[in-house]
This record gives C-alpha cells, structure tokens and sequence, in this order.
C-alpha cells in the first residue's frame, strides 16, 4: 500500500510539473543528482546515454508522426481553403477564419464553452476536496468505496448520458420523483434552454468529481503531519485546520486538478452529444458539438478545420490564464506576508 | 473511546455514505432499469425493486443478431489499438526516459489538449483517399491517438523511477540494449505495464467520437452502438438499459478489480482521449 501511495505521490508531482511547465528542469536535475549520488559518481552515468536509445522511440515518433502531428499541420493547412466534400477545393487565405466572429452560432458556442467550463471545473473542484479530505481518514473498507467512488469517471460515458438521459426524463424520470420528495417543483432538466448546461454540468460534476478527489488525495498525503499536531496544541478547530494548513498545502494540487479539468470540460463531447446534441435548439451547442455539425454534418472541411485550429488555441489561452493567476495568487499570499 | 471520538465516527460514516452514495445510487437505478418490464419503468412514482424481474432485457439484447458484431468490433479494435501501442509505446517511454528527453513530453502535452475531432477531420479524408471506411482498420488507428500518449506518458514515469544501476552492470557485462530493455527493464516495469495497459483499453473501450464518424453499419463499436439504440428505441428503456450496462460492464469490472493501478494511472497526469 505504502508503495503505491509513494508511486501516487511521485506521480503527482510529475504531473504538476509537466502540466505547469515550471520547475521541471529543476526537478530533473535533483533527480539526476540523486541518481548520481546512488551510484556514487556522475561521469559514467552520462557517458552510455545518448543518442544509441533512438531505436527504441522511432516506432512510436513514426506513429505519433502519422496520427498526431501529420493531422495537425493538415487541419491548419485546411483551413485556409474553401474545402466541402464533393466540390473542388480553392485556397481563400484567412477567410474561414474571419468567418467566424460573424457567425452567431460560433459565437453562441463560445459562450456555452466557457459557461459550461466554469461551472464543470469549480464544482468538482469544491465536492472533490470535500471527497478527498474524508478519504484521506482512515475507516473500514475504504479501498472498496475509493473504487466505488471512481466508477463514474471510468464508465463508458455513452452508457451513462443514456442513464441521465432517462433519469431527466421530465414526466417518467426519477430526478423529478426526487425533488418531489423534498416538495420541490418538477424541472424541465435538458429540455429547457435556460436549465439544460446546468443539467449537464450536474452529469459533468457526477463523472468527474473523483478525478479531483484522486489528485487532492495524493496532495494531503504528501503533507507533513507537525503543522497540524502544533495546530492542535494551539486548539485550532477543524476549519481553522483546513483553512489555514490543509488548503494552502494542497494548493498546488488543487490547481492541477484545475487545470485538467478545464482542458476535459472544455473538450467535453460524449455527454452533451449523447444527451441533448447541444438542444434543445442549439442552447447546449459547445464549441466541439459545433465543430462536429460543421465537419461532419455540413461537411464544410475547411471552416471545420478552422474551428478546430481556434478551439485549440482557445484551450492553450485558458490554460496559460490559469497559470498567469496561479502565479498572481503565489504573489498576493507571499505579499500577505506568510514569510 | 469517549463520546467525542463517537460522535466523531459517526460524523465520517456520514460524510462516507453522502460522498459515495451518487454512484451507487446511478448504478443501482442503471441495474433497476435494466431489470424491469416497460410497465413498471413507465410507473410513476417510479418502482424501484420490481416485484418480477425482466432478465428478458438482457436476452434481447444478445439475440439481437448485430450486438456480438458490435461486441467483437469493440474487442478487435480496443485489442489491436491498445496491443499496438504497447509495443510501440513502452521502448519509446523507456527511450524517453533514458535519454532523458524530457520536451518529447511536450507532444504527448499537445496531443492531451487537442480535441480527438480535430484528428477526425484530417484523418477522416485520409482514410477516405485509402478506400479503408468500410473496414475497423481506420478506428484502430485513430485509437492510437488515445492509447499510444497514454502508455509513453505512463512508462516514462515508470522507467524514471526504476534503478539504473542493474542496467548499467548488465551493459558493462556485454549485453547490447536491446537485450538490457527486455530483460532488466522490462521485469522491473511489470506494474507499469499493468497500469499503462489497463487505462489505454478502458479508455480505448469507452471511446465514442471517432466510432461515431468512422463507423459504418457494419463496423459500430459499442458505445456506437449504444448511442444509435437511443435515438431509435426511445422509449423501451429497459432493454436500452441493459444495452448500456453491458457496455459498461466490463470497464467497471476492472475499476474495481484493478483499482490500485487505475488511481496510480490517473494521478500520473489523468491521460484522457477524445
């Protein structure tokens, strides 16, 4: 157990570093040094490395070639031209993407993106600390429920979206049987335009909640038990506790779990498409179920591909705006004067 | 045990049931729809043990003669996709991370953030231009998009973290790499190769983007499958229901059996697809 929690920890942490970018350099070169210092001496280490391990990555750069770069450098290239299936295609420069604050329903889209993304990275963030902190207790047969509590994230999302499709059922459906128990009023749930991304969010929430709470957990194992036994010797309570000792310890790990989140929420196709397919009108249509209808419905290649190349940097913006307010929190609590 | 440590238990009891409670709950509500007549799932307030169970759900959606073809088109294409990115995937993460080649990470960072319709589109014309549509041969390898990063990511963590100097005693006895990687490294890395092979079939499994446009009648994978079930059988839920648990099924099977891999997997950087 001890093996695995330490593996988790490790992981974590290279998780951090690589999705932030920052201190990975650091971190490899302790961990280089702490791998000299096992061997005893530094020279020969490096001496039989490069570059005689090319063999082993050209397969997989062949395949990464093939499916991954090859599309990416096609997709821009394809969103210069006027490309529909059945018609010749004509190159038109930037057009497709002038196109696109013009389009309402590009536009539209967007918004349903980022409303939805918001709303799908804080609440797991909040329910999935609040997972994490009782999982990190110890009690019966906590391994079994850490497994139940997982399933949602690892279960086929069609299958599910089908589920929730029918629990929102508004006439037959058990979520209005629920609320009707506690005396609430029947909802309209995903059938209504101004309920619907609330709705799939509460799916979205349901799925991925878990994955915070893995993360988090790994953070609150990693921290060190002293703060907390001198905090009970100044007889701070249990929210001082997590106030001012948990939470700013497992910052870092909040924000990774943050940042994940944003890049699967933005992206996030299986359920809004199984459910609703961005109905009911095009009131839950996200930048990806759009991009979906343009290419593969309208078959309009060249716009779709220009969709795709914005969308793309539209995630890169995001996450280089989480990483610029991350490093503005770090300023404001340094400020604060925490020493 | 005084009454504050009571109290205390009860409070985490609480805390335990509400946090898990959700997913049980979806999944006993899946299992109960799944098990009911139409009569019953049609009932309003909603019956939630039948008085008789409809394990004819299940039946039907065996005999339906084009569920075994989705079923084995899953198995060949999560099969192959995951089998080809093991043996494409694991020297390149042993690679990387002995070269130490750390902003080769920087495209498995890419290929995490791009949306999987974004290879649709251009992959699509290719496979098209190759006159592979009707066949699973464009589905596995679009589904290398989503298990090849999985496993690198994965066993460049692995291979980090396993000692050097055995290998280094071994290439100082004349064993060429090759002979190091598979007989040194490899052994060493079996809880690695666990965890990168697990996730790469769960989520190769559940993937539904790609199937949804590649996919011709013939060459639906389940979750495909599934989803063209409910936009024609809108209202016979308990067989839909069925339909979906059997989908699922194996994937929850292996979180529960597999569970310590899984969570190792995850927090190694949450590689998801699609």
């Amino acid at each position: 157990m001890s093996v695995v929690t330490q593996a988790e920890r490790a992981a974590a942490s290279r998780a951090f570093s690589s999705e932030v970018g920052t201190g990975s350099r650091e971190e490899n070169a302790s961990k280089q040094e702490s791998r000299a210092g096992g061997s005893g001496d530094a020279a020969p280490a490096r001496e039989w490395r490069p570059p005689s391990y090319w063999p082993f990555v050209i397969p997989a750069l062949v395949v990464v070639l093939a499916v991954i770069i090859f599309p990416w450098g096609f997709t821009i290239w394809m969103s210069l031209q006027e490309w529909k299936v059945g018609s010749p295609t004509v190159f038109v420069g930037l057009a497709n993407y002038l196109r696109l604050p013009t389009d309402p329903r590009f536009v539209e889209a967007v918004g349903h993106t980022l409303s939805y993304t918001a709303l799908s990275v804080v609440l797991p963030l909040v329910f999935g600390t609040l997972a994490a902190v009782v999982f990190h207790q110890k009690f019966a047969a906590r391994g079994f429920l850490r497994g139940i509590f997982i399933m949602p994230m690892m279960a086929t999302p069609v299958a599910i979206a089908l589920v929730w499709t029918m629990m929102f059922h508004p006439q037959l459906g058990v979520l209005n049987y629920l609320l009707s128990l506690i005396g609430l009023p029947p909802q309209l749930w995903v059938f209504n335009p101004t309920t619907v991304i609330p709705s799939l969010v509460l799916v979205e929430t349901w799925q991925w909640t878990p994955l915070v709470m893995l993360i988090v957990l790994g953070g609150l194992a990693a921290i060190p038990t002293e703060p907390y036994e001198s905090a009970q010797i100044d007889g701070a309570n249990f929210w001082q506790v997590f106030r001012f000792i948990t939470l700013p310890l497992i910052m870092p790990f909040l924000f990774i779990a943050g940042m994940i989140r944003m890049i699967d929420a933005v992206k996030s196709f299986d359920i809004i498409f199984a459910i609703t397919q961005g109905g009911p009108g095009s009131a839950s249509e996200t930048i990806n179920v759009y991009l979906y209808s343009v290419a593969f419905v309208y078959y309009d290649l060249g716009y779709g591909s220009a969709i795709a190349v914005v969308f793309f940097l539209l995630i890169v913006a995001l996450a280089a705006l989480l990483l610029y307010l991350r490093k503005r929190l770090l300023w404001t609590s340094a400020l604060g004067g925490e020493a | 045990m005084n009454l504050r440590q009571i109290l205390g238990r009860i409070g985490l009891w609480l805390s335990v049931f509400v946090i898990v409670s959700p997913a049980i709950l979806f999944f006993l509500w899946m299992a109960s729809l799944s098990l009911k007549f139409e009569i019953d799932n049609a009932s309003y307030p909603p019956v939630f043990i039948p008085e008789h169970f409809a394990w004819k759900n299940y039946a039907d959606v065996f005999a339906s003669n084009r569920f075994l073809t989705y079923f084995s088109n899953s198995l060949i294409v999560t099969g192959c996709a995951t089998g080809l990115a093991m043996l494409v995937g694991v020297p390149a993460g042993y690679g990387i991370a002995r070269m130490a080649a750390h902003k080769s990470a920087i495209v498995i960072l890419i290929a995490r953030i791009t949306p999987g319709l974004s290879y649709l589109i251009p992959l699509f014309l290719l496979f098209q231009w190759l006159g592979l549509l009707g066949t699973l041969v464009p589905q596995i390898i679009i589904h290398l998009v989503v298990t090849v990063p999985i496993v690198i990511w994965i066993m460049i963590g692995y291979f980090e973290t396993t000692p050097l100097e055995l290998e280094e005693a071994a290439l100082i006895d004349g064993a060429t790499r090759w002979q190091v990687f598979r007989h040194v490294a490899l052994p060493i890395a079996k809880p690695g190769l666990a965890v990168a092979f697990i996730l790469a079939v769960i989520f190769s499994w559940n993937n539904f983007v790609f199937g949804i446009v590649l996919a011709g009648r013939e060459t639906r994978t389940l979750p495909v499958a599934v989803y063209n079930m409910i936009s024609f059988d809108q209202l016979s839920w308990g067989p839909l229901a069925a339909a979906a648990l059997i989908v699922t099924a194996p994937v929850l099977l292996l979180t529960v059996m597999a569970q310590r891999q899984i969570v190792a997997g995850l927090t190694a950087g949450a590689v998801k697809g699609g």
